[in-house]
């Protein structure tokens, strides 16, 4: 989650100060992602730092509020991160998968029963998710896309859970050795695309 | 309290001998007025076969299932089938809707199966079709309505009329993930009015719309969800 960019894209409505900046940062998360109004201050001093805003507080009175506005370069590199992808090339160390591939090696250990432990934590934290959705009277476009966005990603690691069990269930040692004694190149290094441009 | 449904101990076995296929061993599984239960499980688990025993479409080889209280194994063919007209509403993943009549006539058609005159059920149709928001589309019928509207047309022919136990085979399963959850939605208030449901479903998404989400494998239940210890202590902090 880049604050920095969640930043600017609020002062490109127009001129915020800080705390303004935190409360709404707050709001159009859905209140999920909570933000420390120090970590808002030190973001905003780099960004004004490197070019990216600039602020109008300076020889006024004390306590007034600090207002900050985006600049030009600011609203290119907003821009500019919106329509880059994140770098996804390369698949992530994720625990699951891991802990699933320890799990059939570790001696006294039911894999299959390792895989439903962690298919129902993650059932019962979809549950938590759609019972915020379903109690939440509000009319909250984006609470609704973040909790969405949850739902998921918990289902893609649910999918993969059941798809190793089957995997594994129709797994014949016998008839595979041959394959898996040899180990294979994997496909790595994958082409890596840091950034699409457009 | 009684259970909207209970199955004690049921196996059901399909053929014999060594092609024999046993398709529920051992199942119990107890669902209260008003409790939304989904049976998650891979293809060939047993899932559907748990739903059309739970609902009298099938008998189980051997164990017992009770409606309300009632064992169904000593019930006479008619009163079985009575008891699948007025008290359990069916949901498929194929809506069932008859092509050839009305939204509201597909509703109001087990009503009047069962003996209730035609206007009465038209009343009691249309407040089921209000409760699911396609009272508007009373007149329509099905093949000029969307999938979504097709399915919560379906769940208020489930729940019209003292219906007190909703099950769903896969409800959503051609619907887009919007629609679907609509669909699951609607059966989520219908349990909130105090129908009980089962939903069998492969899909954790409309699962986690459950109260309780029970787990089947090769004919067995092998696990459930549990509840939070504590509504709050489920804190949305998801992005570490």
């Amino acid at each position: 989650m880049s604050v920095r960019h969640a930043l600017l894209a609020l002062l490109s409505e127009g001129p915020k100060y800080g705390l303004q900046l935190r409360n709404e940062f707050e709001a159009k998360t859905g209140d999920v992602w909570p933000l420390n109004v120090g970590q808002v201050y030190t973001t905003l001093q780099r960004l004004e730092r490197d070019g990216l805003v600039v602020s109008d507080g300076e020889g006024e009175e004390a306590g007034a509020q600090k207002d900050f506005r985006i600049t030009e370069l600011g609203e290119r590199e907003l821009e500019t991160w919106l329509r880059t992808p994140p770098d996804l090339s390369a698949p992530p160390r994720d625990e699951v998968v891991m802990k699933v591939l320890i799990a059939m090696s570790v001696r006294g250990v039911e894999v299959r029963e390792v895989i439903q432990d962690h298919r129902r934590y993650m059932v019962e934290l979809m549950q938590e998710w759609t019972r915020l959705k379903s109690h939440d009277g509000r009319d909250d476009l984006n609470f609704a896309l973040v909790v969405d966005a949850e739902l998921f990603r918990l289902d893609a690691v649910i999918r993969w859970l059941d798809a190793a069990d089957g995997r594994i269930a129709r797994f014949d040692p016998e008839a595979d050795a041959p394959a898996t004694a040899t180990p294979r190149a994997m496909p790595y290094p994958l082409p890596r695309r840091t950034a699409v441009r457009r | 309290m009684t259970a909207a449904l209970e199955l004690h101990d049921v196996f059901k076995t399909f053929g014999d001998g060594p092609t024999a296929v046993h398709a529920l061993r051992d199942v119990s599984l107890s669902v209260a007025a008003g409790e939304l239960v989904a049976v998650m499980g891979p293809s060939g688990s047993g899932k559907t076969t748990l739903l059309t025993i739970a609902g009298g479409l099938e008998d189980p080889t051997s164990g017992e299932v009770f409606v309300d209280g009632e064992p169904t194994s000593k019930m006479s063919r008619g009163h079985k089938s009575q008891l699948r007209r007025r008290s359990i509403g069916y949901v498929f993943q194929d809506y069932n809707l008859l092509a050839g009549l009305s939204a509201l006539e597909n509703v109001s058609l087990p009503l009047e199966l069962d003996g209730v005159s035609s206007k009465p059920a038209r009343i009691k149709a249309q407040a089921a079709l209000d409760n699911f928001s396609v009272l508007d589309k009373a007149d329509k019928f099905p093949d000029e309505l969307s999938g979504g509207e097709r399915q919560r047309v379906a769940i208020a022919r489930a729940t019209v009329g003292e219906r007190q136990l909703i099950l769903a085979d896969e409800p959503s399963g051609a619907l887009d993930s919007v629609n679907a959850e609509s669909v699951m939605r609607a059966i989520h208030d219908a349990c909130k009015q105090g129908v009980a449901a089962v939903v069998v479903t492969h899909d954790a998404k409309l699962a986690s719309w459950a109260d309780r989400v029970v787990f089947i494998r090769d004919g067995k239940i092998m696990d459930e969800t549990h509840p939070p210890s504590s509504p709050e202590a489920f804190v949305a902090h998801p992005a570490q």
